[in-house]
């Protein structure tokens, strides 16, 4: 009924079949979202949510995901806050045998946390290259131990992991940073590779620069000279990720393995 | 929990794994060599198992040092036998 009254009103665009509007499909799906207290993680999760999906959002701060996850479920939508050191993996491990114990499979896996500890290489700390590197790589390796069992069995997972056009063409001052979002690329082609005869599909997202918290505080001059470095002229919105994100965690994507897609306004071609 | 012997329960779990029949099911046979097994069904395997055999396995996961020994049908049932 509701799909014939729909076909019927996309009829005009004279397709030799008939096509429908895409409503993404997230069907009883869960999604763990991690770094979901601001920014690109807090619009993954809402736009999942949004879709339908029942999403974990994970923060270091239990107050910022709590707050994601209440904003979620005040707007019609399902989530639960989940306050984790992505860094910690003995926290990273505990968690998730408590969240398999609930849920018994979580579908959907976005590493979206990272953080930045700028330097030139010569001043760069053993520290800030440590810190940057397991918060930004060795964490996605955790969650991706701790939830992928259950995935195999269903024969279903979507992983998306968050790297950088930093990743991809290095950047002065960056190199902790760009090394663990280089490292995202090799580590999911991998997982795709490893866990496709499970229908379990891996990509990456490489964000340029998006509005968030984690550029406010460049200086006018550096914004104006990143513009200049940018074809579309202008920032990414935290929901141009997100969108491209949902996408691929969707049932839509199933045929999307082991890439890595680019939303930064045309830097990196 | 059932009247089957350990090694029935371990037939059933890898013929409902690897879409084996039965009679190919026997204590030399290798689940990579003779059934046909990847990697990865070794890892679902020895999971199936431990759910199967929680029990007898103590509510515990079979080591990845003991699971990488668990190479025949034989491995498995002289294993769990060998836990109770
Ligand atoms: N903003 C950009 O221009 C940009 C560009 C490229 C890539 N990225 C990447 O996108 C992702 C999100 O960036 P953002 O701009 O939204 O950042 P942000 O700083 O605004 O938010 C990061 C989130 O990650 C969480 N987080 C950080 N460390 C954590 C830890 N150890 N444990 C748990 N949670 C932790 C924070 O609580 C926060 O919610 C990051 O991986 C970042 O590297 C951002």
């Amino acid at each position: 009924m509701q799909r014939s009254r729909l076909a019927n009103s996309y009829k005009f665009l004279h397709f030799d079949r008939f096509v429908f509007p895409m409503k993404l499909t997230f069907e009883n799906r869960i999604a763990l979202v991690t770094g979901a207290g601001r920014g690109i993680g807090r619009a993954i999760a809402e736009h999942l949510a949004a879709e339908g999906a029942m999403v974990i959002c994970v923060s270091k701060n239990a107050d910022s995901c709590g707050a994601v996850a209440d904003a979620i479920n005040q707007s019609g939508g399902k989530a639960q806050a989940l306050a984790v050191d992505v860094a910690d993996k003995v926290a990273v491990a505990a968690a998730c045998e408590a969240l398999l114990t609930e849920h018994t499979c979580i579908d959907i896996l976005v590493n979206n946390a990272g953080i930045t500890k700028d330097n030139l290489l010569i001043r760069m700390s053993e520290e800030d290259w440590d810190l940057v590197l397991t918060t930004n790589l060795s964490s996605v390796f955790y969650w991706t131990k701790g939830l992928i069992r259950p995935m195999t069995k269903k024969r279903f997972g979507r992983i998306i992991n968050i790297s950088s056009v930093v990743g991809l063409i290095g950047n002065a001052g960056q190199a902790n940073y760009a090394a663990a979002k280089a490292g995202l690329l090799g580590y999911t082609k991998t997982l795709a590779r490893e866990f496709a005869s499970r229908a379990i599909t891996a990509n990456v997202v490489a964000p340029g620069f998006t509005a968030t918290d984690m550029t406010a505080g460049l200086s006018p001059e550096v914004m104006e000279m990143a513009k200049k470095t940018i074809p579309l002229g202008r920032m990414g919105e935290a929901a141009d990720i997100a969108r491209i994100v949902t996408y691929l965690a969707s049932e839509e994507s199933g045929y999307i393995t082991g890439q890595v897609f680019s939303v930064d306004g045309g830097m990196v071609m | 929990m059932s009247d089957l012997s350990i090694e029935e329960r371990v037939k059933r779990i890898i013929v409902n794994q690897l879409n084996v029949n039965e009679e190919q099911v026997v204590p030399t046979a290798h689940f990579l060599n003779d059934l046909g097994a990847d990697s990865l069904d070794t890892v679902e395997l020895v999971m199936a198992f431990e759910e199967e055999f929680k029990a007898e396995l103590q509510g515990k996961e079979i080591p990845e040092t003991d699971a990488e020994k668990l190479m025949t049908v034989g491995d498995i049932n002289a294993y769990i036998t060998s836990k109770m």
